[in-house]
């Protein structure tokens, strides 16, 4: 189907329209200290691993990267569909780079429709190059070449820079099927472009297919070559962005990859999950490697046996984790609230995605909040962590692993479908005994010991492990006493709800205050959590280079949350939270303060701290961009 | 290393168990209870089979049956509803070296856990699942179950239950790499008690249905069978069960059944009057879930720091300077 062009805005022209083959050999390159590139193409076409691959060379090459994968919905969406556009956003700079940033700067698409989708979307810049497959207007389908067509004039009349490229024919000219390869052929154009080492881009080619060997590696190579030379012969431009390498060794891994690595590094022996999009990539990754190291992924029969086959592994073994996303999160409650009750320890991760319901499953939203904190009935003190960078998502699963085994509670760490699936290099971690679980509890219970000998300060109670001669007891999901037995008088109840309670106050004295980015005092505070700091600290950044008091501080501990935070927020005139989730406009038409919905964490502040704290939040399944949060702020900071 | 001879006896006085250590509190359940007949059998099982308590666990859901655990003094886990088997199969797949019980009901196995039922019997770990089923909802106050007969009448079926009742056996017998299915009922002590030793003994998922009288909402329902030791069925085999002279003389309706016959043990699973009781199938030879996922791979920490370091370097980017290292070893 070929959809029309009414849609696209009319853009300013900023620049001429150049097509390309008339272009000089030897070109200066014009040297930038960012870009933005996107490679679109239909489902199946590869662009994703084009861009997988274009964003591991761009590390090689010491640049900072952030990788963003565009996933459609469906797996096979029909070929040429606006809504079914598959690829990768990768942001390329000279320092680190700590978020998907602004609009594109680039992008190659495979068809005119896919780029559509971008096009609507507002996610090119008004005057974005377009190199655009152009074997279209050649098509026997006559409705094909009119969309194309269209397309195209509509696209250079808006401003863009609309370069037509034969990749298709220049494709066969290497390969017989060009579909297949020439993903390859747009990478050998972007290291042309970009400046990049072509032997590096060899070697990443070679290490991306090692495993198919080099009857697969040879003619990809050859397609990466024929696209360089393309490049070097028929586009004027060329940018170099100046790239400092790092002098220690970096791993690149998206966040599912991270958190699944942190699995193994927990010490963790058990991971049971269902299959739920965007978080099963975390197994998939982790099904690869576990067992290699004695671990086991339980692909469990729902989500709700996946949560109970983990706390019975905990409660008979070491900790256990659980992976899923909103609607397994949901099915989930009742075994997390067991699990609360029963004081058994477990890690639940949750890869947020757009909800509620089934909502959009391979978008990114920070819905979950209130969830993950209140979720289950009854009082049911949970801990929540979200992790804000890709190395966070690493580190966060041996945090959440050793508090769950030190408090015996529930740790949710809240990722989200955009830290899951970006890049960005950071530090080899260095292994430590420390990050391990230590073996289990199977010591003699000394005579008298309670199973829930709550500690009246910090309500702690040592837990007894099967196995631990003199501790048995049955454990239940009813109110209990010390001894384990059901016990509904007054008393036991007030008792047991105050020692679980009690635990996240115990926890919350041994957190440290959070660091203000920026100054400590001024206008404006910015507050968010999770994937959104490094969009959230550009934008503060900008502003703060033209002059404007912004700081802002992100939280990793939404539940208990650390100490000094009211401290901090009094130093500022004002104090607003940037999240991914739903509040209501205070300006709407039948909108005040009386019926206005806050986004959760807003809502949390001004529920603990009584700070007049606003919200600014976006849902539109992207992560949220800086130069956004860098208009919203200016906004507030405006405001009377 | 040596043991004198009586320091060894005194060695087996200490390990040895008495009924009394795993017995813990007064059972709660009605007089007549059913569920008292099969925590008496479970008990002298362990007794018998010198079973640690601290290496024993019962797991339970919810319901009446489901109090179980608290009953034994062993390590238990009285869960959430529907959930036991679930919670059993973690516990075991963490730890091969614990003997891991179920008891369940029929509503808590067969309407809100009916999914995990399934998957249970699929997985075939090793544990001994009992089902205990007096056909009703008796902790709520009589609401029909998903095994009530037809025309039950209840407190959610003034009229009579509408559908047919739902065979917990042939439902189990029908699922792959099924392993064992055992039928038992409350008031035949004995027989109950090798059902669930024989049940014990095998390695796999055991699944034994006791047919359990509800003094308190179905008084009655049971009554011809209890009562008419014609109507029940014995299924005897050499490779099954074997009778004693004194119950062979009371029940004399019985049928020599092989339990690897999965065939007839499917056409018995679907008799309900007379009641079948004994061994339906048997196969020692399915495989258990949790051995199929041991790698034989050791857990330690050397482990664990190679097998992170060796994925580490798959997604390695090495500085420039650092040849020897330059390239990833994957």
């Amino acid at each position: 189907m070929n959809d029309t062009v009414a849609e696209i805005p009319i853009k300013p022209r900023l620049h001429e329209t150049r097509n390309g083959p008339a272009a000089a050999k030897e070109k200066p390159a014009t040297t930038l200290s960012e870009h933005i590139v996107e490679i679109i193409s239909d489902s199946g076409e590869g662009a994703q691993r084009c861009g997988q691959t274009f964003g591991a060379i761009a590390s090689q090459m010491g640049n900072g990267v952030w990788t963003v994968e565009i996933i459609p919905a469906e797996i096979r969406p029909p070929a040429r569909s606006v809504a079914g556009g598959s690829g990768n956003r990768i942001r390329l700079g000279s320092g680190r780079v700590t978020n998907g940033g602004n609009e594109t700067d680039l992008v190659i698409a495979f068809n005119e429709q896919v780029l559509l989708g971008r096009v609507r979307t507002g996610e090119l810049k008004p005057d974005c190059t377009i190199l655009l497959e152009s074997m279209w207007r050649e098509s026997r389908d006559e409705s094909i070449v009119t969309s194309y067509v269209e397309t195209h004039d509509q696209l250079v009349k808006a401003g863009y820079k609309v370069i037509e490229i034969p990749m298709e024919h220049e494709c066969k000219t290497v390969v017989a099927d060009a579909r297949r390869g020439k993903n390859m052929f747009a990478l050998g154009m972007l290291c042309s472009i970009y400046s990049f080492d072509l032997q590096v881009a060899r070697e990443q080619i070679a290490l991306t297919f090692g495993k198919k060997g080099a009857s697969v590696i040879a003619p990809n190579v050859k397609l990466l070559e024929a696209g360089f030379e393309w490049a070097e012969n028929n586009l004027d431009f060329k940018y170099r962005i100046p790239a400092k390498r790092s002098t220690e060794p970096q791993i690149v891994v998206n966040g599912n990859t991270a958190l699944a690595l942190g699995v193994l590094a927990s010490g963790m022996e058990i991971c049971a999950m269902y299959p739920i999009t965007p978080a099963t990539s975390v197994s998939h990754y982790l099904s690869s490697v576990f067992e290699k190291v004695g671990g086991v992924v339980h692909q469990a029969e729902d989500e709700i046996a996946a949560c109970t086959f983990a706390i019975g592994a905990s409660y008979a073994g070491k900790c256990a984790v659980t992976v899923t996303s909103g609607p397994g999160y949901s099915l989930k409650q009742e075994g997390i609230g067991l699990a609360v009750m029963g004081e058994i320890p477990l890690v639940v991760i949750n890869v947020q995605r757009g909800g509620p319901s089934t909502g959009q499953p391979t978008k990114v939203e920070q819905g979950d909040l209130m969830a993950s904190i209140f979720g289950s009935h009854g009082d049911a003190p949970k801990v929540v962590i979200a992790p804000a960078t890709i190395e966070d998502c690493f580190y966060s699963v041996i945090t959440a692993r050793k508090i769950a085994e030190t408090f015996n509670m529930v740790v949710v760490v809240l990722s989200d479908a955009s830290l899951g699936t970006s890049q960005q290099p950071f530090l080899r971690p260095q292994f430590s005994e420390a990050w391990l679980a230590p073996p289990i509890d199977q010591s003699e219970v000394p005579e008298g010991a309670k199973p829930y000998d709550w500690n009246p300060t910090t309500g702690l109670a040592r837990r007894f492990i099967p196995g631990q001669p003199g501790g048995e007891h049955t454990l239940t999901g009813l109110a209990h006493d010390r001894l384990s037995h059901v016990a509904y008088d007054p008393e036991s109840n007030e008792a047991g709800l105050r020692a679980r309670s009690l635990k996240l106050a115990a926890l919350q004295r041994t957190l440290k205050t959070p660091p203000v980015f920026g100054d400590p005092k001024g206008d404006l505070l910015v507050i968010g959590w999770g994937s959104t700091k490094g969009a959230i600290e550009e934008a503060v950044e900008n502003l703060r280079a033209e002059g404007r008091k912004v700081s802002s501080l992100h939280l990793t501990f939404l539940q208990p949350m650390a100490p000094g935070l009211k401290e901090i927020m009094q130093r500022f005139k004002k104090v607003i939270t940037i999240e991914g989730n739903w509040s209501d406009d205070p300006n709407g038409e039948i909108i005040d303060e009386s019926n206005r919905r806050y986004s959760a964490l807003a809502m949390l502040l001004r529920s603990r701290y009584l700070i007049d704290v606003d919200c600014w939040t976006e849902v539109r399944g992207q992560p949220i961009k800086p130069n956004t949060i860098q208009r919203v702020l200016l906004d507030k900071l405006k405001q009377r | 290393m040596t043991v004198h001879p009586t320091e060894c006896l005194l060695r087996m006085y200490d390990q040895h168990h008495d009924l009394e250590d795993y017995q813990s509190g007064v059972p709660r359940w009605c007089t007549g209870c059913g569920d008292n007949g099969i925590l008496a059998a479970v008990q002298r099982l362990c007794r018998d089979e010198d079973l640690r308590p601290e290496k024993t666990v019962f797991v339970s859901g919810i319901g009446c049956s489901s109090r179980f655990p608290h009953y034994m003094k062993t390590y238990g886990f009285h869960g959430i509803h529907g959930r036991a088997l679930p919670v059993a199969e973690g516990i075991r797949m963490a730890r091969p070296d614990l003997n891991v019980f179920v008891n369940t009901g029929d509503g808590d196995c067969c309407s809100i856990g009916a999914a995990h039922w399934i998957h249970a019997i699929r997985y075939n770990m090793n544990m001994t699942v009992m089902l205990h089923d007096n056909q009703i909802y008796g902790l709520t106050k009589m609401q029909a179950s998903p095994t009530s007969p037809r025309g039950l009448k209840s407190n959610t079926t003034p009229h009579g239950a509408y559908l047919e009742g739902l065979q917990p056996l042939t439902v189990t017998l029908g699922v792959q790499n099924v392993s064992f299915v055992a039928q038992a009922v409350d008031w035949i002590p004995e027989v109950l008690y090798d059902i669930i030793a024989a049940a014990y003994r095998h390695k796999g998922l055991s699944f034994v249905r006791i047919l359990q009288r509800c003094p308190e909402w179905l008084p009655k329902m049971l009554d011809p069978w209890v009562h008419d030791p014609l109507k029940i069925m014995l299924l005897t085999h050499e490779n099954g069960l074997k009778l004693s002279p004194n119950i062979s003389k009371v029940y004399k309706t019985q049928e020599r059944h092989d339990p690897s016959n999965i065939n007839r043990a499917r056409e018995i699973a679907s008799v309900a009057d007379p009641i079948p009781v004994g061994i339906l199938y048997h196969n020692p030879e399915v495989p258990c879930y949790e051995e199929l996922r041991d790698a034989g791979q050791q857990r330690s920490m050397r482990f664990i720091k190679a097998g992170l370091e060796a994925e580490f370097d798959k997604f390695t980017v090495w500085p420039q300077d650092a040849d020897s290292k330059a390239q990833p070893s994957a």
